[in-house]
């Protein structure tokens, strides 16, 4: 059996986003979306729900309403039946992770680059939406469900090149109504990109999770003395002769961008969490699982 | 030049920019490293951020010493130092260089003749006269002229040194005739070695003035060969050293290259000189390719000996009834075992006695030879030294005068012994072990060599002593009797597997090996009476330095000479004269010299040491210090610890030793039943007690007796073991590894089977969730073959049980194997298609088997199935579908073989019908 490197690297994407995600059930997006359906794309599910096609016919059990039962089938012999009919939503999960130079980026060599980390995660993600029959596919490219999408979007993410600069954005164009959204980024550079996302997702009505991955040394600042601070494209610089001394400020700025975010996307009717690479990815994995099934 | 203690500058000027040192010590102080440089992608959150207290940074002070030494050990290295240099001596006489120009000279020459040169140049600079004398044993007659000094130097650098021992002229007081007045001085750079004609000249030179002897700078080894029967060489140093002796020779391609090390043995020394033994323990296809031995390391001709017949092949003469032409009877020849035998090792000569006489062999092996005509020449031959080997035979067993058959080892008694043939007793006998100081200690008889007749020895006192191996009731195989300077040895069985299997196997080629080891060379002076060679001509030659040249403009050397050893007029090298070839080595044993009256240089005082060098070294170490710590200062300590550790260790590979689990080597060895572990305890447990179940099963009513189930984790564990591999399939259980589908496809191809169980007979089918899916998951990766629903006709339907159904715990779903092959169609006659290649990879159904095998602890079923009798009834059938699924596994389509022996059978009915 030969195989490309690429291959394996999405071989074994694949496998530890399964085993991230193997704890998870289904998720199935929250009800409320699933109620405003009637829209064009609308698939079945392959199980029983609220939807327009016949499913199947099963016996009536505790717990149906008389409404329910179907006479006309129940008529033809002595039990009752319920006449099923296939579940069906309109939803799509676009997944978007930031392919900036900064997040390829890791404080330490045991632990994996922001980039792996925010590839895993979403692709963990896809694996248990799709196992509950949603559509996902990457912002800009078509979802769909089914698990060969899965194999797909590990080869896709797997083949996102890094940008030149240090931060990426996604384009506002992709955005399509009854989407939701998963954008994986640090939020390092300039966040400006993401009110216009925002702003138009509010108006589209497009719901969605902002997910800032970040390294612990990101989070704690573990430098002092003179050290001369270059972003990983090279492109700023920081020159300091007193590294220690810019703890407090920098971890200050750290928790300002992170109120900023969070507060842009509740006024969005967003979520925003944040992960940091040395905690286990089930930790955001489940996060999100909440977040969105919620 | 100025000498500050034992150290002289030949520069002293340049030490004056070591004043510069202190303000260097200014600059580099001002001068901050660089800052660390650490990529940080949050750099964009620092922007516009002040330093509060910026740290000041001075570079730290070992650093600075560091740097300022560095540059200290280059200035003091360019101001020329030298330790303990040489001052000039300040004689006015005449000065005699002696220069030994033998083998023993050529290690270190070039340094001899830069000393000779540098002491000729200071003569030439004070106005001396001087002469040198070259001890190459071809110094011309009379007075030894002196002359002014630089007028030698052309014939020093001529001066080679030559492949002979060192030599003087004869008379000293004639040679020094010439010497103008004066105090004569005298330089002797010397070998080290004693030599004819030394002490006179010594005393003489002691007469005239002084004598400062310049000893050699290395120890003196030679190689020496020691002829005779098993040829040996001798390793004669002045040091304790041992170094290793070098086999060279041209390999099976024709390249010449090292063949052999061969490792000195225990030394013994001898005034000042130590001599060890060097076996050439080698076998004789090397040993006869072997064209010299030189001792490693060692450039001069002394440590060469050139082969020449001394350490060649033996010739050996093969006499025996000539081949019967037909190939396949080539078999039954003696002389074919011989040959094969003696072959690689040895020169073969066959005919008839007579001629094989005339070619002078070493070894003349007779096969089944009586009476013979030439018998008189044979004897004189062995009394001469030659080893004559016979073996027995049918024609040796029926001769009728076979006591008065000459050149037996021992009296044989007519008419062979048969063991263990058709119409005798006993059993074939075998060999007994050899004697542990005969001429075969150290090989082993194989067990299965029986000898099945032989020819027996007349009981005799001297015949245990005669007796070289015997068979197991001790009666002789092979005996051997001295006659004269030779030997005689008969083999008392054929040299073919007639008589015995020993001709056949290996045993035979070592015995043959080892008796012709111990013949004797033909002595090179017989040889030379027979026919007249009065002289002999070089080949090749060696130069002082060990080096093979062509040899030109040498006239031939009459053979008395050649007794003398190496000299002017023969250097060593290989001599020809007809067939023959000798060497001349130039290495023998060693004397050592010394010098009563003469003041010895000390070695190593000569010249004064450079020290230069080592200061420029200790200077490029310095900087690397310093780009080390600088590292450390600017990327953090661990980059420079790394790279110092980098510097200091040397990787060590692991140890890849392979681990085997201990339960799957129980597994192989007890067949024992395997599952695959899922992670849902409550799923392991029932795998494991249903497996339980059924190898309790399997063990009380078929002959596969199992043990323990193996649990096995398709991470980590070993596949290659094992027969079956249960596997139950939850919708938790995490996929195996990349790796991991690799074995199980890898286990797949080699013939094990994997039995899928989606446990969910009860609820599959029914729309419902089921665990198609997770066994997709699972299951895709793996190469598994177009299924299809087991036919009727399948071999698991009738491998034990005769079944029609395949129930587990639950019952009535299709169960899924390898789909038949196309077009297959049953023969007439016979109730199933032929469906024989290949026994299905994968088992795939739903009917939670382990759960209908599973027993508990006390042996009662662990779980209930269906309702009263009829569910009793249910097990049973799944506890038939195991054991038929383990017959599948085990014994593959061999049952569906079995169902053609009818067919078999009319057919070769039908054949004796028509046959004759």
């Amino acid at each position: 059996m030969s195989a490309s490197p690429a291959d394996l690297r999405a071989a074994n994407l694949r496998s530890g986003a399964q085993g991230a995600s193997a704890h998870l059930p289904a998720l199935i997006l929250s009800a409320e979306r699933l109620a405003a359906m009637v829209a064009p794309g609308a698939h079945g599910l392959r199980r029983g729900g609220p939807g327009e096609d016949f499913w199947q016919y099963r016996p009536a059990a505790q717990g149906d309403s008389a409404r329910s039962i179907d006479w006309r089938r129940s008529a033809r012999s002595d039990a009752q039946f319920v006449r099923d009919r296939e579940a069906q939503t309109a939803q799509a999960v676009g997944l978007w992770v930031s392919a900036g130079q900064g997040m390829g980026y890791s404080g330490a060599p045991d632990r994996p680059t922001k980039a792996d980390r925010a590839h895993l995660l979403a692709l963990a993600l896809a694996m248990v939406l799709l196992r509950g029959g949603e559509k996902v596919g990457l912002l800009g490219q078509p979802a769909r469900a089914g698990r060969v999408q899965a194999d797909r979007l590990a080869e896709q993410i797997v083949a996102l090149r890094p940008r030149d600069g240090d931060g990426d954005a996604p384009a506002p164009d992709h955005l399509r109504p009854n989407q939701r959204l998963v954008i994986l980024s640090d939020f390092l550079d300039d966040p400006a990109w993401v009110d216009a996302l925002l702003a138009r997702a509010a108006g589209m009505g497009v719901g969605g999770v902002l997910m800032q991955v970040l390294d612990p040394d990101e989070e704690v600042f573990p430098y002092h003395g003179a050290v001369l601070f270059r972003s990983l494209s090279g492109a700023i610089r920081h020159d300091s002769r007193d590294a220690g001394g810019l703890r407090d400020a920098y971890l200050a700025r750290l928790a300002e961008r992170r109120d900023w975010l969070r507060r842009r996307a509740e006024g969005a009717g967003w979520h925003f969490g944040h992960h940091t690479t040395s905690h286990a990815p089930a930790v955001a994995l489940s996060w999100l699982y909440q977040v969105l099934a919620g | 030049m100025l000498m500050l203690g034992p150290i002289g500058f030949a520069a002293p000027w340049v030490l004056t920019a070591l004043i510069a040192l202190p303000v260097l010590w200014v600059i580099l102080r001002a001068m901050p490293p660089a800052p660390r440089l650490v990529a940080f992608p949050g750099v964009a959150l620092l922007r516009g951020l002040v330093d509060r207290v910026p740290v000041a940074r001075r570079t730290p002070w070992w650093l600075l010493l560091l740097r300022l030494a560095a540059v200290a050990a280059l200035i003091l290295a360019f101001a020329g130092p030298s330790w303990k240099p040489v001052v000039a001596s300040g004689q006015t006489g005449p000065l005699l260089v002696v220069l030994d120009a033998g083998w023993s000279a050529a290690p270190d020459w070039p340094a001899r003749l830069t000393r000779a040169e540098s002491a000729l140049t200071d003569a030439a600079a004070e106005g001396r006269p001087a002469a040198l004398l070259l001890a190459d044993g071809r110094a011309v007659p009379g007075a030894l002229p002196f002359a002014p000094a630089d007028t030698l130097l052309a014939r020093l650098r001529a001066a080679q040194p030559v492949s002979w021992a060192t030599g003087l002229p004869d008379d000293p007081a004639a040679a020094l005739a010439a010497a103008p007045d004066g105090t004569l001085e005298t330089l002797w750079i010397a070998d080290g070695l004693d030599h004819p004609n030394r002490a006179a000249w010594l005393s003489a030179l002691t007469d005239r003035g002084t004598v400062t002897v310049v000893p050699p700078a290395r120890a003196v080894r030679s190689l020496s060969l020691h002829a005779g029967d098993t040829p040996s060489l001798t390793l004669a140093a002045m040091d304790e050293a041992a170094p290793a002796i070098l086999a060279i020779g041209p390999d099976p391609q024709g390249v010449e290259r090292e063949l052999a090390r061969l490792i000195p043995g225990d030394a013994a020394t001898a005034a000042g000189i130590t001599t060890r033994p060097v076996a050439i323990d080698l076998p004789p296809e090397l040993r006869n390719r072997i064209t010299r031995f030189q001792i490693e390391g060692e450039a001069h001709a002394g440590a060469v000996v050139l082969a020449d017949d001394r350490v060649k092949r033996r010739k050996v003469g093969l006499v025996g009834d000539a081949d019967r032409q037909a190939e396949g009877q080539e078999l039954l020849s003696q002389l074919h075992y011989l040959r094969r035998a003696l072959t690689p090792t040895t020169d073969l000569v066959e005919g008839g006695l007579g001629d094989v006489l005339d070619s002078a062999p070493d070894v003349i092996v007779l096969a089944d030879q009586v009476d013979l005509a030439e018998a008189g020449d044979l004897a004189a031959w062995v009394d001469d030294g030659g080893l004559l080997i016979r073996f027995a035979g049918p024609r040796m067993a029926a001769f009728e005068d076979l006591q008065n058959e000459p050149l037996l080892p021992v009296a044989l008694r007519q008419g062979g012994r048969d063991i263990g043939g058709a119409l005798s007793w006993g059993d074939p006998r075998a060999i007994l072990p050899f004697a542990a100081n005969g001429v075969f200690a150290g090989l082993t008889p194989p067990g299965d060599v029986a000898i099945r007749a032989q020819l027996m020895a007349q009981p005799a006192p001297d015949l245990a002593e005669k007796t070289l191996a015997s068979l197991t009731d001790n009666t002789p195989l092979v005996t051997r009797a001295r006659a004269g300077q030779g030997q005689v040895v008969l083999f008392h069985v054929t040299a073919n597997a007639e008589w015995s299997n020993l001709p056949i196997s290996g045993l035979f080629v070592d015995m043959l090996d080892r008796l012709v080891q111990t013949a004797r060379v033909s002595p090179a002076a017989r040889q030379a009476d027979d026919r007249d060679q009065p002289f002999w001509t070089p080949e090749t030659v060696l130069d002082g330095f060990g080096r093979a040249q062509p040899a030109e403009g040498l006239a031939p050397v009459p053979a008395a000479d050649l007794g003398l050893g190496p000299g002017p007029d023969r250097p060593a090298g290989i001599y020809a004269a007809g067939d023959r070839r000798v060497a001349l080595n130039a290495g023998g044993p060693l004397a050592r010299a010394d010098w009563p009256g003469a003041t010895v240089e000390a070695t190593g005082t000569t010249g004064g040491r450079d020290v230069k060098g080592p200061l420029l070294a200790l200077a490029a170490l310095i900087l690397a210090l310093d780009a080390l710590g600088s590292a450390a200062l600017v990327r953090g300590g661990r980059v420079a610890a790394a790279l110092l550790l980098a510097l200091l260790v040397q990787p060590v590979p692991p140890a890849a030793a392979q681990e085997v689990n201990p339960e799957l080597a129980r597994a192989a060895n007890e067949v024992a039943l395997a599952y695959v572990v899922t992670g849902d305890a409550r799923v392991d447990e029932a795998s494991r007690e249903g497996l339980r179940g059924l190898s309790m099963v399997l063990a009380q009513r078929t002959s596969v007796e199992p043990g323990e189930p193996v649990a096995v984790e398709l991470d980590d564990d070993d596949l290659s073991m094992l027969t079956m591999l249960y596997w139950p399939i939850t919708d938790t259980q995490p996929p195996p590894s990349p790796q991991a589908y690799v074995r199980l496809n890898h286990f797949m191809r080699s013939g094990g089977m994997i039995l899928f169980d989606t446990r969910d007979g009860d609820v599959a089918g029914v729309g419902g969730p089921d665990m198609s899916q997770a066994l997709q998951a699972l299951a895709s990766p793996l190469e598994i073959p177009p299924l299809s629903p087991i036919p009727q006709d399948h071999v698991l339907t009738r491998s034990f049980y005769l079944l029609s159904d395949f129930p587990g715990r639950w019952q009535g779903n299709p169960v899924w194997l390898e789909a038949p092959p196309a077009g297959a169609e049953a023969a007439e006659g016979v109730p199933f298609r032929q469906l024989n290649d290949g026994v299905s990879p994968v088992v795939i159904g739903g009917n939670s088997w382990a759960e209908a095998w599973a027993v508990d602890e006390n042996g009662f079923p662990a779980y209930p199935i269906g309702r009263g009798w009829e569910g009793e009834q249910q097990r049973e059938m799944a506890f038939r579908f195991g054991v038929n699924l383990m017959m599948y596994v085990l014994t593959g389509n061999y049952k569906s073989d079995q169902v053609h022996v009818p067919a078999l059978l009319d057919r070769m009915r039908v054949e004796e019908m028509l046959g004759p």
